[in-house]
């Protein structure tokens, strides 16, 4: 795994295009999903139990820090208290009008989200052969870990049908 | 008294018939009122109409392949029988236990509290019930909408009631009941209409008001899936307790932002116009969903990314030449699996297993009346071209063989859906 190294050592724009070309042969990646965890009703949580398949990629710790930042994001999002039902009230009163000029509370906390992911992206995973989706792009059903093949670029070229992907 | 305009037909009480004259003889607030209420109620009605009631997007293949495996895992079995036994999952919920369902047709675990309407032909978070008057789900997202829109229409119902029968009362006043009757015929119609309305409209508001102050859903009062008659230990788990809190939730709580991807691409539930070459039979016709096939699919469809990129991108050929063999048929976003397009009518049979693996393999020149397609059902006695494998499934799955003219289409969705891939 040389091509992906810390970010001090290159160049943001080198960095991001990796993060790119990660994306683009994640096609050929195992994939490990993270289901929703509905044991506390129905808000938005998903499982922290760690996947047998990321055994070898990550240590437990950050998956489940990782998981439970997105889970208290999430609970964020969603937290029901005075600050919420004020923007209710008052989208109520504009007749939903106001949101044509502000974004909802959750809108922002979603984009807090994906930078968020970004950045685990960037700094945790990638180095690892990791890439975490966003749940909004997959429907808040899962978390999903692309798990990119070591030798992902050897396996474009060749990659008759039948053959192992290597790990 | 003023010009009532009785003789003109006119549709309703506030376009001229009773307007001017309880304007004139009691307050011109009351058309102004009626106005607003009018307004509100049809903004509130577009509103349920028009907006998502929380649908959940279907699974993608990958994901839908991986649930599969896990219960298969679970099960002990391989894929036994035509449709496997419904799939659940139990919960525990604030001590109440809840069963997940497997959706069939969206390839999920259903929430708790979401439902699967066949109307609209999607699970919907939180789902009340379909409303044929609106059009439309109800659900988590568009809930208050609905019920902002019944209620005011109730008050709107029993203000115009109400002062249909003043305005002829007070006509009756002055000219006697029948005479007052003979002078505003409408208004009998509208006093009959309204009153039926008021009935049914105030009955199904205070019906819903019973529902979001103890936080449950039409479909689970239908089943009765708290009622204490299923056994002493039942309670609704959602509730948080208070009635004050339960309306402040349903009603000014957090909406969340559709999940539905308006811009994407639909993919069709449609096979790809694929042309197998010799070797295709020892890939993958008979060979069970397994990680392999997954990964193998993502092998072919990155090899496809690539090489879409290096060729130009729409071509408006009818048919495939040789030179687009290489390109294996379609495989939209995600993989060839096979993917249910939204609000399409799924064939009953089980999805699950499904897949294309074979449309990503070696490519046969492609004739020009057929679309090939590997995947029939046994049923489907096999046309004369399309069996281009030559090898029945073990999977049976109900394909539609694809005309001339939907290949066209199709080529160009398969290129933009490529697009697509290749930006995930």
């Amino acid at each position: 795994m040389t091509q992906y190294r810390p970010q001090e050592d290159l160049s943001k724009r080198f960095w991001v295009h990796n993060l790119q070309e990660l994306r683009r042969s994640a096609s050929l990646a195992t994939k490990v999903f993270i289901q929703r965890d509905y044991s506390d009703g129905t808000i938005c949580q998903f499982q922290t139990k760690f996947p047998p398949e990321l055994d070898s990629r990550i240590e437990r710790q950050l998956f489940e820090e990782t998981v439970k930042t997105l889970n208290s994001f999430y609970a964020e999002a969603e937290k029901i208290g005075g600050s919420s039902y004020l923007e209710g009230c008052l989208a109520c009163a504009t007749a939903y009008f106001i949101f044509l000029c502000m974004e909802t509370h959750y809108e922002k906390v979603l984009k807090k989200i994906s930078r968020y992911i970004q950045e685990q992206n960037e700094k945790i995973f990638a180095p690892r052969g990791l890439l975490l989706t966003d749940p909004v792009e997959r429907g808040m059903r899962v978390v999903s870990f692309l798990a990119v093949l070591c030798e992902g670029t050897e396996l474009l070229t060749s990659g008759l049908p039948g053959e192992d992907p290597q790990k | 008294m003023c010009d009532t305009r009785s003789e003109q037909p006119d549709l309703t009480f506030y376009l001229g018939l009773g307007c001017p004259y309880l304007a004139v003889k009691i307050t011109p607030a009351i058309p102004v009122v009626g106005g607003i209420l009018f307004f509100f109620v049809m903004g509130t009605l577009l509103r349920t109409s028009f907006s998502d009631p929380g649908v959940l997007p279907r699974a993608t293949p990958d994901e839908a392949a991986d649930l599969e495996r896990q219960i298969d895992i679970a099960n002990g079995t391989s894929s036994g029988g035509y449709r496997p036994p419904p799939r659940t999952k139990e919960v525990i919920i604030n001590g109440q236990t809840v069963k997940l369902k497997y959706c069939f047709t969206c390839k999920i675990f259903r929430p708790p509290r979401a439902s699967h309407c066949s109307l609209c032909d999607n699970c919907v978070e939180r789902f009340d019930h379909h409303c044929p008057w609106v059009g439309n789900c109800v659900g988590k997202r568009n809930y208050r909408f609905f019920y902002m829109f019944i209620l005011s229409l109730s008050f709107l119902t029993v203000f115009i009631l109400a002062f249909v029968i003043t305005h002829v009362i007070l006509r009756s006043q002055q000219t006697g009941f029948l005479n007052a009757l003979k002078d505003s015929p409408a208004s009998v119609l509208e006093a009959v209409v309204c009153f039926f309305s008021v009935w049914s409209i105030v009955g199904l508001s205070g019906f819903h008001t019973y529902l979001i102050s103890s936080n449950q859903t039409t479909n689970e009062d239908i089943k009765g899936s708290w009622s204490n008659k299923r056994g002493k230990e039942n309670y609704n788990p959602y509730s948080y307790g208070n009635i004050f809190t339960n309306c402040c939730v349903a009603l000014c709580g957090p909406i969340s932002p559709s999940l539905i991807d308006r811009r994407g691409y639909i993919q069709p539930d449609t096979p790809q116009p694929t042309a197998p070459s010799n070797g295709i039979a020892a890939y993958g016709a008979t060979q069970s969903q397994s990680d392999m096939c997954d990964q193998d699919q993502c092998i072919q469809s990155t090899k496809f990314v690539l090489q879409a990129a290096a060729t130009p991108l729409l071509q408006s050929e009818p048919s495939l030449t040789s030179d687009e063999l290489h390109l294996p048929g379609k495989p939209g976003l995600g993989t060839p699996c096979a993917s249910l397009t939204l609000g399409q009518p799924t064939p009953p049979s089980s999805m699950p297993n499904l897949t294309t693996e074979a449309a990503l393999t070696d490519i046969l020149p492609l004739k020009e009346e057929h679309v090939g397609h590997q995947f029939l059902t046994p049923e489907e006695a096999p046309s004369p071209p399309r069996l281009l494998a030559g090898s029945p499934l073990a999977h049976s799955r109900t394909m539609h063989v694809l005309g001339l003219a939907s290949q066209d289409s199709l080529h160009e969705d398969s290129v933009r859906g490529l697009v697509k891939l290749s930006s995930v």
